[in-house]
């Protein structure tokens, strides 16, 4: 496997909404080098014609009926909230959109 | 942003040929969300619909809705797909914080149905075949309140305040497969087929599907290719397009502008773009430098769903009939052109007229007054048709007072009026109101009288045999009852006292 | 009195309550204070709730004295892992970023415990998340094991393991996600058990990796584990990937130990490079143990196994870097940067930076390069084939046998600091658990000796086939009174006192 570079790992940080610092960014990126050195063994299975296992239970279809459960009060969704405003979770400018 | 000076809709199609695929999110009217208990009922105080799953708080788990699976293997049948035999949701990863988990739930490459095809009718009658590509289910976001800005948009905006009641509620998105060879009519199909989908969902009874309220979201893809070439260009991607008139001016509009950037030698950058309802136009939202990587992976939190084929022809079993099979069948029933029927469709009018009909009157009647007064009326105040304060049965009582004599087409329009300001039933705002037509011969006969005197040279010339000037006479008999005559029996009077055979 | 209380099994402890011997308030008081006595040298816990924990006791000897019928552990004291929430009760998981965090619901399991009476006592340390074999990764500080403070209690769930080889509680609940019940009970000997994949609800856990985690009962004996196992286990409709059946006889096998007849599987992977020599010796003792108690040995070969801890290393950090993205800042928990300046997205970043330890962020990331598209499919999608394959091994060497049996972890409780910032060193600690992770099959460990060379605790593992739970204690109930009989008393007794 190619080493994976400082630029990746700072991609997969932006991604991961971590703003990491300049020391843990270099830390990190022969941290998982090492790691994904070592785990890229499973590709050794890749050709292999077997179904990959998802779950470890062979359930399906589990399915509640279509009907009111109690809420929380509101009180109880916001009292962790960072902030709140209007009985409404305040959070800071977004930026963007989806 | 860059203004694009337009090319002109015929420029445009003289030489691209446009490809289109539209997204539509439909919420599904559950009681409960998608993943768990909490009711769906708008109108609640914020926050107040939430528990710990739909919050995405710590140790949450999901479960699905019976009813939301359910629903989205009918509206797979009823376009036509395939019903996955065993599917998996998947979790679609992005940061954003409108979505509790910071990962939607949703389906990524197995979705419940798939494969389809919906027929649409455009206005002239032709009908345009739609592939469907997929339907899927997943979840809605929460809502925010952008403050601190101008006008609640998000740019400028101090902070933003969220509300969960509508995380989590069940989606069924639906995608088309690209829509070639529509041509000049593609912003038409567009919207056909947004109007033909709303329906369906409708007949279906899985949502109400209006739009106005975002119970329908549409996003449309759009891209040109020059005339006779294969391959499609770079789309671009108008998200919330939230009516079907919105639909239709966003595809024209999209065709206009890369027409003009294309042939003036530019590239279409791959972007979503906002609709702007004002003037139609669309602007440039995120452009995509990277591709969204949404790091798709199978729910772990969910075990797979693999609906067994008896349900599957079960629910096939319960279609209604297609909306656009019904409406042909209608309209040859009410004997109206394909025109009108588009008229009485655009309306939000079949079904109340259907109810209306069903309640007793004739079909025509029917739809004379939802068309007319009572259309005005609901134009007037802004409402949907359903929305009036008339229920169909009420119009259908108006209709055979109406054919019983006992109203003229001038005091039944006053009966309506009646009963849409909250007057009471037909028969209580004719009582009210006192809108009986006057069919006391008596009184009609001094009416006669009075007015036969009150002109005596118009009398004169009836007498003569000029029988055309009796409107006059009519007229001022209708003046003094205040409306209230039958004009047939008023005319019939004062020919009988005139000596004159009508 | 304390003393004698604090030693007791929670079976001794429920009947002695039951017969009106003791109280429920009298116990508890014994196991606040030794907590009190001994906590600040271990640091089992992150948070004691002594009035939650005396409400509960007086309202099982209420009920007794109204004459109520008392559930088999009712008035017993546990410890309960700080990763299920408790409605009102401090919830951090071990991490910065829900630090104060009151969570307004009960997990299942939590519920289910104060159904059956179980006073709980407080909420037990562990690494970050559950990402860990040493619980140094815990945001609040390591704990020590109470055979040599010195070094590691196991992880991720080490608070509840010292806390019970500590004598601060007789019961404790981890969770066990690739051994974090198993190797913890190995290096302080005790007992601790992985439940079948979906037998306990795992509604209320917070999720580390969702088709891994599990949540099972640790105890100082087989008995014990069987008659907590019972409480918490059994079908959950809040989690869909709980088990609709009914819960394995696992008190009746635990009353019942025997092995003979039984077939005992040693697979020929779990041996080798990186494996402890006293380890190696105690775990051939045992299997030497079972022949004498009548089983017979069968050798086993599961090639796949070799792959286990890769494809372990991919699942996990995967699923874990999707379910942590709920701690965004934004509805519970720490905020950190909002100067009203800075955008959400910024004070996510630095939030999830400030809040999260080193080895929480080296998974995320991880998991976030396995998941990203280009690496899918070599990576987690092959990872998932592996898991595939090492489900089929066990499905066959489980046509040949009734149990596995192998050494819970390669060494014995290793010093903290010593791989502190070595990834793949400290993974290794799981080499021996995590296939029945990635199968979802059941398993337990129980002390069998002490390794020569230094003293220190040994554990051995039993793996059942998935919904087999109930030969996990058989087996156990058989090992632990023959290992009991040889050496005279249960091994924690030869732990120092603290
Ligand atoms: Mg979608
Ligand atoms: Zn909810």
């Amino acid at each position: 496997m190619p080493g994976i570079t400082r630029e990746e790992v700072a991609h997969l940080a932006r991604l991961a909404r971590l703003e990491l610092k300049d020391e843990e960014l270099e830390h990190f990126a022969g941290q998982l080098d090492d790691i994904i050195g070592a785990v890229a063994r499973v590709s050794e299975v890749a050709d292999q014609d077997v179904p990959p296992t998802s779950h470890p239970l062979p359930l399906t279809n589990v399915m509640r009926a279509d009907e009111v459960r109690p809420s929380l009060t509101p009180e109880q969704a916001l009292n962790g909230a960072p902030a709140q405003e209007q009985q409404r979770f305040k959070v800071p400018q977004i930026l963007g959109e989806d | 942003m860059t203004v694009t000076e337009l090319v002109s809709y015929e420029d445009a199609l003289a030489s691209y040929d446009p490809v289109m695929g539209l997204e539509v999110h439909v919420e599904l009217g559950t009681k409960t969300k998608m993943f768990c208990g909490c009711s769906t009922e708008l109108g609640a105080e914020p926050n107040s619909q939430t528990c710990p799953t739909c919050l995405g708080m710590p140790g949450s788990l999901p479960v699905v809705n019976a009813v939301g699976v359910e629903s989205a293997i009918k509206i797979g049948l009823a376009l036509h797909c395939e019903i996955a035999e065993w599917c998996r949701f998947a979790r679609k990863n992005y940061f954003y914080p409108d979505m509790p988990k910071n990962f939607q739930t949703s389906q990524y490459d197995e979705p419940i149905a798939f494969n389809g095809y919906l027929d649409v009718q455009l206005e002239d009658g032709e009908v345009f075949r739609v592939e469907i590509e997929r339907a899927h289910m997943e979840e809605d976001t929460g809502k925010s309140t952008h403050v601190g800005g101008a006008t609640g948009r998000i740019h400028g905006a101090s902070h933003s305040l969220l509300d969960y009641n509508r995380a989590g509620i069940p989606l069924i998105e639906i995608v088309t497969k690209p829509i070639v060879g529509a041509g000049e009519r593609a912003p038409e199909v567009a919207k056909a087929y947004v109007a033909e989908l709303r329906e369906l969902i409708r007949a279906l009874g899985v949502s109400e599907a209006r739009m106005e309220m975002g119970q329908m979201r549409c996003d449309v893809n759009l891209s040109l290719r020059p005339n006779g070439t294969e391959k499609f260009g770079t789309r671009s991607e108008t998200k919330n397009v939230n009516s079907l008139r919105s639909v239709e001016r966003a595809a024209r509009y999209e065709i206009q502008r890369h027409a003009a950037v294309l042939s003036s030698g530019g590239t279409i950058v791959q972007e979503t773009r906002h609709f702007h309802e004002d003037d139609g136009s669309t602007t440039s939202g995120r452009v995509k430098e990277e591709a969204e990587d949404y790091r798709y992976f199978p729910e772990p939190d969910l075990v797979p769903v693999a609906p067994s084929r008896e349900w599957v022809e079960e629910l096939r079993a319960t279609l209604p009939e297609l909306p656009r099979v019904r409406r042909n069948r209608l309209r040859e029933d009410w004997g109206v052109s394909e025109h009108d029927m588009q008229s009485i469709l655009n309306a939000g009018a079949v079904d109340l007229i259907v109810a209306t009909i069903e309640a007793g009157a004739e079909a025509a009647a029917a739809r004379k007054w939802w068309m007319g007064e009572l259309a005005r009326s609901a134009n007037e105040s802004g409402k949907a048709l359903d929305e009036l304060a008339i229920t169909p049965a009420q119009v259908a009582r108006v209709t055979a007072l109406v054919k019983e004599g006992s109203l003229n087409d001038k005091l039944a329009r006053l009966c309506l009026e009646g009963v849409l300001a909250g007057e009471g039933d037909p028969d209580t705002v004719v009582e009210k109101r006192g809108l009986k037509v006057v069919s006391d011969e008596g009184a009609l006969g001094a009416a006669v009288d009075e007015a036969i005197a009150g002109n005596a040279a118009i009398a004169d010339k009836i007498r003569g045999g000029k029988v055309a000037a009796v409107g006059a006479l009519v007229g001022a008999v209708m003046k003094t009852t205040r409306g209230q005559a039958d004009a047939a029996r008023v005319k019939e009077l004062i020919l009988q006292k005139l000596g004159v055979e009508g | 009195m304390t003393d004698s209380i604090i030693k007791l099994t929670a079976a001794e402890i429920a009947a002695k309550i039951a017969a009106g011997e003791l109280t429920a308030v009298e116990v508890t008081e014994a196991h606040l204070a030794r907590i009190e006595a001994v906590d600040e040298k271990v640091h089992a816990f992150l948070h004691v709730d002594r009035e939650g924990a005396l409400a509960q006791a007086r309202a099982v000897d209420e009920k007794r004295a109204k004459g109520e019928k008392l559930g088999p552990l009712a008035g017993v004291p546990l410890a309960l892992k700080d990763i299920f929430t408790t409605e009102g009760i401090p919830t951090t998981v071990g991490s910065k970023i829900l630090e104060g965090w009151l969570p307004p619901y009960d997990a299942t399991l939590t519920k289910r415990l104060k159904a059956a009476d179980v006073v709980i006592l407080g909420k037990t340390n562990m690494d970050e998340f559950a990402m860990g074999s040493s619980t140094e990764n815990s945001a609040y500080g390591p704990t020590g094991n109470p055979w040599d403070l010195t070094r590691i209690p196991g992880g991720s769930g080490g608070g509840s393991s010292a806390a019970l080889a500590s004598y601060q509680a007789p019961l404790a609940i981890g969770t066990d996600t690739g051994g974090s019940i198993r190797q913890p009970a190995a290096v302080t000997a005790t007992v601790g058990v992985k439940p079948t994949y979906g037998g306990v609800s795992r509604y209320g856990m917070v999720a580390f990796s969702s088709s891994l985690d599990q949540g099972g009962p640790c105890a100082r004996t087989v008995l014990d584990a069987a008659l907590l196992h019972e409480v918490i286990a059994g079908h959950d409709p809040l989690d869909s990937t709980s088990i609709d059946a009914p819960v394995p006889p696992v008190v009746e096998a635990a009353r019942n130990g025997s092995v003979a007849g039984m077939r005992v599987g040693v697979v020929k992977q779990f041996r080798g490079e990186g494996y402890q020599a006293g380890v190696v010796q105690r775990f051939d003792e045992s299997v030497e143990l079972l022949k004498e108690l009548g089983a017979e040995i069968v050798e086993l070969d599961c090639p796949s196994f070799d792959l286990a801890l890769a494809a372990y290393y991919l699942i996990a950090p995967s699923e874990c870097s999707s379910n942590l993205a709920r701690f965004d800042a934004m509805r519970y928990g720490l905020r950190v940067g909002d100067d009203g300046t800075r955008s959400a997205e910024d004070v996510t970043a630095l939030t999830r930076e400030a809040g999260f330890g080193p080895e929480v962020k080296r998974r995320i990331m991880l998991g976030t390069y396995a998941l990203s598209s280009g690496y899918y499919d070599a990576y987690y999608g092959s990872a998932q084939k592996v898991r595939t394959l090492i489900t089929r091994d066990f499905e066959k060497a489980f046509e040949s046998v009734d149990v596995i049996v192998s050494p819970t972890t390669p060494t014995t409780a290793f010093p903290i600091g010593e791989r502190a910032d070595d990834p793949m060193a400290m993974y290794l600690a799981d080499l021996c658990t995590i296939p029945t992770n990635l199968a979802g099959n059941a398993a337990m460990s129980l002390p069998c000796g002490l390794a020569p060379e230094d003293g220190l605790p040994v554990g051995l593992q039993i793996i059942a086939p998935a919904m087999k739970d109930d030969r996990l204690y058989k087996v156990g109930a058989a090992v632990e009174a023959a290992f009991v009989e040889r050496w005279g008393h249960p091994l924690l007794e030869e732990a120092p006192s603290l």
